[in-house]
């Protein structure tokens, strides 16, 4: 039950940061989205059995599953270097909320007009 | 352990490999052109090989790890693989070539990073674990991320933002239902999976999250608004590479999940069919109020979207094989089409219709365009009026002359686009310059027509790709009898996937 709660209280959060103006408050409505489902993940799990997941040292109807917690650590590498690309993207190119700059209102052209200040060249924000 | 299943694993692991490899060489070019150029190569290779063996309805199998099936995660190929994975490696050894040609690839990230996103799209159609197919995706997607990027431009990074954003909200929703259906299930492999979406209502509830998140990767209506926002903002050449990796990964889980888990289940598939349909009619009218090539090809790009679904949406083999041929000449025609765009782009400076004019004097990129079309249009003896007669009478052959009626009718909104955009680009006169002449400018020779202004020339080696997928896709609507043998073979797989959850359960 709690475990249903929590993961309520996390996606209200989540989604709530998520709809808000800039860039940063939608990065961390993201992040409280991936905790909500690890908790998911973890609960499919079967929260009652809390025991470590070592066959040899623990009985087997006490130890916990392994599989959502691989899942959950796969979970928590791959957003964790999509929140860094995307605070990559914060630094870079704003929050989407400033004031506009010419033409740019934030909003991607429905014009398709070219862009790019060098066509297909990568930005390198440091020397690394 | 044949060596057939053992060459399973190439796909996955050669592209990383060389992709680090590349990493120790930042600045050798030329190394990267070779290695990216051999890496599809082989796995076009390895494509064949196992086309050749599963193209009788056999699936090939392989336990990573050497671990027992169930505790394992299973690469596994039947027809359908096969098939994309080939595709997948000739539409990813043509976007090189236009890259290359383009000097889009300069960056000494780019082969890498197009290499790791390979591998992210050849693990996810050799998959048959769901969580693994989570992880492929990912994988596919972050490098996807830096190249919609590159490159900089307020207009390019707000489209990476949303770009960005949408795509990990997908995927979050995509873990949510990953979990919720270990919690129903009690397992991801699909081999186990097998039909209990439409034994247990909570599986297919769990599935239909899981499905939910694919089809916001596929572009399907009404999910489908990040689409034409960001695509065209994109390198030229990243933008015709993602259009036949990314949301095509999207439909081929849909594809495979909806026929293992759910097994076909007949009680969902009228969502699927309003879904299609709509997919179909908002992307085309989409595209009618585009003004720039690129917007106007990516709107279509979710059409099409919607006729492959649409073959999903008939669920027999018939339907299921046109929508598999469908997509294999879709990957091909909506390649070419964009690096078409992508040359005209790159020599004009402008994609905008009112801005260009007079290309047709450039025969190769001409010719290429109006074969890609044409093809798209559904003109016979193209590779589109194949797909899209294949379709219309599947669709009819079941019962649904709503969606037939339809899938025509969208047709010729497609071809009214493509002559709308013929005639912007190609045929036209080009627009007189607004500002007067500089001084600095050469002077117009002055014979009375305002054509023969010099316009640049559009290079060969930015056209030839998009020629030579052209020509595929001919060869593939005159010859498609091969192909369409092979992809009734993967709809028989789908629609009786007992062969399938046989290799692939423990």
């Amino acid at each position: 039950m709690t475990a249903a709660i929590a993961v309520g209280l996390l996606v209200l959060g989540g989604v709530y940061l998520i709809l808000q103006r800039g860039l940063y408050r939608v990065v961390l409505g993201f992040v409280l989205l991936g905790h909500a489902v690890n908790v998911v993940l973890l609960a499919a799990g079967g929260l009652e059995r809390r025991a470590p997941a070592l066959l040899g040292q623990v009985d087997a109807g006490q130890a916990a599953d392994p599989l959502p917690q691989a899942f959950v650590l796969t979970a928590i590498v791959i957003a964790f270097a999509i929140t860094v690309l995307l605070l990559g993207l914060l630094h870079r190119g704003g929050d989407g909320d400033g004031a506009p700059s010419g033409d740019d209102d934030g909003i991607p052209a429905r014009d398709g007009a070219r862009d790019g200040d060098r066509d297909g060249v990568a930005v390198r924000e440091d020397a690394s | 352990m044949t060596t057939t299943s053992a060459l399973l694993v190439l796909p996955v692991a050669a592209p990383l490999v060389v992709a680090g490899f590349l990493l120790l060489f930042p600045r050798a070019r030329t190394l990267h052109r070779v290695c990216g150029f051999a890496v599809a190569a082989v796995v076009l290779a390895v494509a064949g090989v196992l086309l050749a063996a599963t193209a009788d309805g056999s699936v090939v199998a392989q336990n990573l790890g050497g671990w027992p099936a169930g505790v394992s995660v299973v690469l596994a190929a039947d027809a359908l693989s096969s098939l994309m994975l080939a595709v997948t490696a000739v539409l990813v050894l043509a976007c090189l070539a236009f890259a290359a040609a383009a000097g889009e690839d300069t960056d000494r990230l780019f082969v890498p990073l197009v290499l790791v996103l390979t591998t992210g799209v050849y693990g996810a159609y050799l998959t048959a674990d769901l969580f693994n197919l989570f992880v492929f995706v990912e994988v596919m997607l972050l490098p996807s991320y830096a190249l919609l990027a590159a490159g900089g431009g307020p207009a390019r990074l707000a489209a990476a933002r949303l770009y960005v954003t949408t795509n990990l909200l997908a995927s979050t929703v995509f873990l949510a239902g990953l979990g919720l259906l270990y919690g129903t299930a009690g397992t991801v492999n699909l081999g186990q999976l097998a039909g209990t979406g439409a034994g247990s209502s909570a599986v297919a509830a769990a599935t239909g999250v899981v499905l939910l998140a694919m089809a916001v990767k596929a572009a399907v209506v009404p999910l489908h608004g990040w689409l034409p926002r960001t695509y065209p903002h994109a390198p030229p050449a990243v933008t015709a590479l993602f259009s036949g990796l990314l949301t095509k990964v999207g439909v081929y889980a849909i594809f495979r999940v909806y026929a293992v888990v759910y097994a076909g289940d007949p009680r969902w598939l009228w969502l699927i069919m309003a879904a299609a349909l709509l997919t179909m009619v908002v992307g085309v009218l989409g595209a009618v109020g585009e003004k720039g090539l690129r917007p106007i090809l990516v709107f279509h790009m979710a059409s099409q979207i919607g006729y492959i679904l649409l073959g999903l949406a008939v669920f027999t083999v018939a339907g299921l094989a046109a929508a598999i041929f469908f997509m294999v000449q879709y990957v091909l025609v909506k390649a070419a089409l964009l690096i078409c765009a992508g040359a005209v782009e790159h020599t004009y400076g402008t994609g905008e219709l009112s801005l260009l004019g007079g290309v047709a004097r450039q025969p190769m990129l001409a010719t290429a365009f109006a074969l890609a079309a044409l093809s798209l249009a559904g003109i016979p003896p193209l590779s589109g009026f194949v797909a899209k007669l294949a379709l219309v009478s599947a669709a009819a052959g079941a019962g649904q002359y709503l969606a037939a009626a339809v899938a025509v009718v969208v047709s010729l909104f497609t071809l009214t686009s493509m002559l709308k955009v013929w005639n912007g680009v190609f045929w036209s006169d080009p627009p007189e310059p607004v500002e007067e002449p500089d001084r600095d400018r050469p002077e117009p020779e002055d014979t009375g027509r305002s054509t023969t202004r010099s316009r640049p020339r559009v290079r060969r080696a930015l056209a030839a790709p998009a020629l030579a997928l052209s020509l595929l896709g001919v060869v593939l609507g005159v010859g498609a009898q091969p192909v369409l043998g092979v992809a009734g073979t993967a709809a028989a797989g789908l629609t009786d996937p007992s062969a399938y959850v046989a290799a692939v359960s423990p």
